[in-house]
């Protein structure tokens, strides 16, 4: 009973957060200084056609109208219309969006195959040179500009070493995409055994990936470090030892266990880092997803597109981190029992 | 970006304790000069910068000379990071641009940091109503990844510097917002805080010059590590078109500027600006990474 209770208070919360988000997007868009309709116009429109657009756009109502107008809007699922691809934004975003998906989750997955093992390995070796050459390597990871990192790898492993694809968009050209079942290319093609497409797929991730991963494996170096750090500091560890089982089960059992348990409440810090980056890498690599959307939108002042990419992006990270929570209630008996 | 950028939400998540008078600050920085190698490389670093920000343009030609004769040459002697495609030299640019990157840093970490606090110390002090609507403001604020919020922030106000920095202003806002006034919050409840109400002082003295003081401390070592995220930010966003525009000197803006070239060999354009924002960014996490561990 208390775990329905808490998960409805959560969900509660989520909602209400989703509101707030929508009406924030609507204080950057209607009430910041900045007018939408000379951006929309570009910078040489006359006095009247100004006039004329903003009473297409509503902007002439009074504000309360105005946000009554967008919150009916967008729970309908109307994000307006770019005035670049001509399409309904919502439809040009979902289109994009499972290119963006196959991107970040290779990121994640990569990212914490890597992140955990040296985290769970500084740990264990508190204060000593790998825990220290460990937290050097995580700050440095964490000062490095991914649109500089993007580029210097174009550089090595595409324009020197000749070893990348192009480092433009998902296939090679001349290449078929594959049917669309989840929109991964890398999934489509391995399900309709489609291997050309699956070797040019998984070849023009990887430098993306490696790039975009590597923007979260610091920040989670870090956090599973630490989160280590307290689950070997806490009593049932030390109660694992006084029964004396070896360090080596406690670490991968109790240890490892709880640790990703407690790395499950920080991964949504994570996923933001992952679709900030995500609008980067996508540029840098013409990665068809929602992130060169929204560069175009910015690059053509599509306006429309803007404001649906920043909203998306923060519906998604909303929704993603309620799941998280509402996972680890689950997970954890602490919060399921008490 | 901080994204670019890193962690401010891992930074912030300490547990508030009895207060962190302002004071230590200054004593953690006079050890750690003299006992962290890491504290002293950062502190170095950072200085280089601010050095080549202050003095570089003497020791520089113009960064937005265009030369038609030098087009595109690898560094050398005479233009050691080499010259972009209009033949400007990319050194005088880099040196250009750390002056009005070190600027957006220092504005908009200060600006977040006063705002935060001012904002953090009022609702952590007075609770009720105040707080509830501010932190669900907050809520809000950090319901967007903070470069997303920089993102769309920059792109409605206009490309402007100073719309950057009101951007990555509001972004880390937050982050200041919540640490003190968490920290306010075990403040107002220590003795001598008690001991102030007792000899009459006014609620609205005892959180300016009893508390605040002592409330202070975290955000002072948050501070140092925004100043890196909001390089990294700043830059990223003109990385992307938002913000500052070339022919500007920035560092975002001439990595940028590099890219189109990078495919014919010509590296340097980009890889100098971006050398240069991993050593400042760099420097900043470090004085950052140490102050917090030694106050903690």
């Amino acid at each position: 009973m208390r775990l329905r209770f808490y998960v409805a208070k959560r969900v509660g919360l989520g909602v209400v957060t989703l509101l707030g988000v929508i009406a924030a997007v609507f204080v950057m868009t209607h009430i910041l200084p900045g007018d939408p309709a000379a951006v929309m116009a570009g910078g040489h429109a006359s006095a009247p056609i100004l006039a004329a657009m903003r009473k297409e756009m509503g902007l002439d109502q009074p504000l309360p109208v105005q946000l009554w107008t967008y919150f009916v809007n967008v729970l309908h699922g109307d994000l307006g219309t770019s005035t670049s691809t001509g399409h309904p934004v919502l439809q040009d975003l979902l289109q994009r969006l499972p290119a963006t998906a196959e991107l970040s989750l290779y990121s994640l997955l990569l990212s914490l195959l890597i992140s955990i093992p040296i985290g769970v390995a500084a740990a264990v070796n508190r204060g000593r040179w790998i825990d220290r050459a460990a937290q050097q390597v995580a700050i440095l990871g964490a000062s490095t500009p991914l649109f500089w990192l993007g580029v210097v790898l174009i550089f090595v492993f595409y324009v020197k070493l000749g070893i990348a694809p192009s480092p433009v968009g998902r296939l090679s050209t001349g290449v078929q995409p594959p049917r669309t079942i989840t929109g991964f290319y890398t999934i489509d093609s391995l399900l309709t055994l489609d291997w050309t497409a699956l070797a040019s797929a998984a070849g023009h991730l990887v430098l993306p990936v490696v790039a975009l991963s590597f923007v979260i494996t610091a920040p989670l170096i870090k956090l599973s470090r630490d989160a280590m750090s307290t689950v070997l500091d806490s009593d049932f560890i030390q109660a694992d030892y006084s029964f004396g089982l070896s360090a080596r089960q406690i670490i991968w059992q109790d240890g490892l266990k709880n640790t990703m348990i407690s790395l499950l409440t920080v991964v949504g810090i994570v996923l933001g880092y992952l679709m900030a980056g995500n609008v980067i890498v996508e540029t840098i690599y013409s990665w068809p997803g929602i992130g060169l959307y929204a560069w175009d939108g910015i690059n053509s002042s599509d306006y429309m597109a803007i404001q649906g990419f920043v909203l998306l992006v923060a519906m998604i990270y909303v929704i993603l981190n309620l799941i998280v929570d509402l996972l680890y209630m689950v997970i954890d008996p602490r919060v399921r029992l008490a | 970006m901080s994204l670019t950028s890193m962690p401010p939400e891992m930074a912030i998540e300490q547990p508030a304790r009895a207060g962190l008078p302002f004071r230590r600050i200054g004593t953690a920085v006079g050890r750690l000069t003299r006992r962290s190698p890491g504290f002293l490389v950062g502190l170095v670093l950072i200085l280089c910068i601010v050095f080549l920000a202050l003095f570089g343009r003497f020791f520089t030609g113009d960064p937005l000379l265009l030369n038609p004769d030098v087009i595109l040459q690898a560094p050398s002697l005479g233009h050691p990071m080499g010259t972009d495609a209009f033949g400007r030299d990319v050194f005088a640019r880099v040196v250009a641009a750390s002056q009005l990157d070190l600027m957006i840093a220092f504005f908009a970490a200060s600006i977040a940091f006063a705002g935060g606090a001012i904002v953090g110390a009022v609702t952590g002090f007075s609770r009720g109503w105040v707080d509830d609507l501010v932190m669900r403001l907050v809520d809000i604020l950090q319901a967007f990844p903070a470069f997303i919020l920089a993102v769309g922030l920059t792109a409605m106000l206009g490309n402007t510097v100073r719309n950057v920095v009101i951007a990555v202003a509001v972004a880390y806002s937050p982050y200041f917002i919540r640490l003190v006034r968490s920290q306010m919050i075990t403040a107002r409840e220590a003795e001598y805080a008690r001991a102030a109400r007792c000899i009459g002082n006014r609620p609205w003295r005892i959180m300016t010059h009893h508390l605040l003081p002592n409330c202070l401390g975290p955000a002072v070592v948050q501070g140092t590590l925004c100043l890196g995220w909001a390089i990294l930010d700043a830059a990223g966003l003109s990385f992307l078109g938002l913000g500052i525009r070339p022919p500007t000197a920035e560092w975002g803006v001439q990595v940028a500027e590099g890219t189109q070239y990078i495919n014919s060999g010509q590296w340097w354009i980009s890889v100098f600006p971006g050398l240069m924002i991993v050593i400042a960014v760099f420097g900043f996490n470090l004085i950052g990474d140490r102050l917090r561990r030694a106050v903690e």
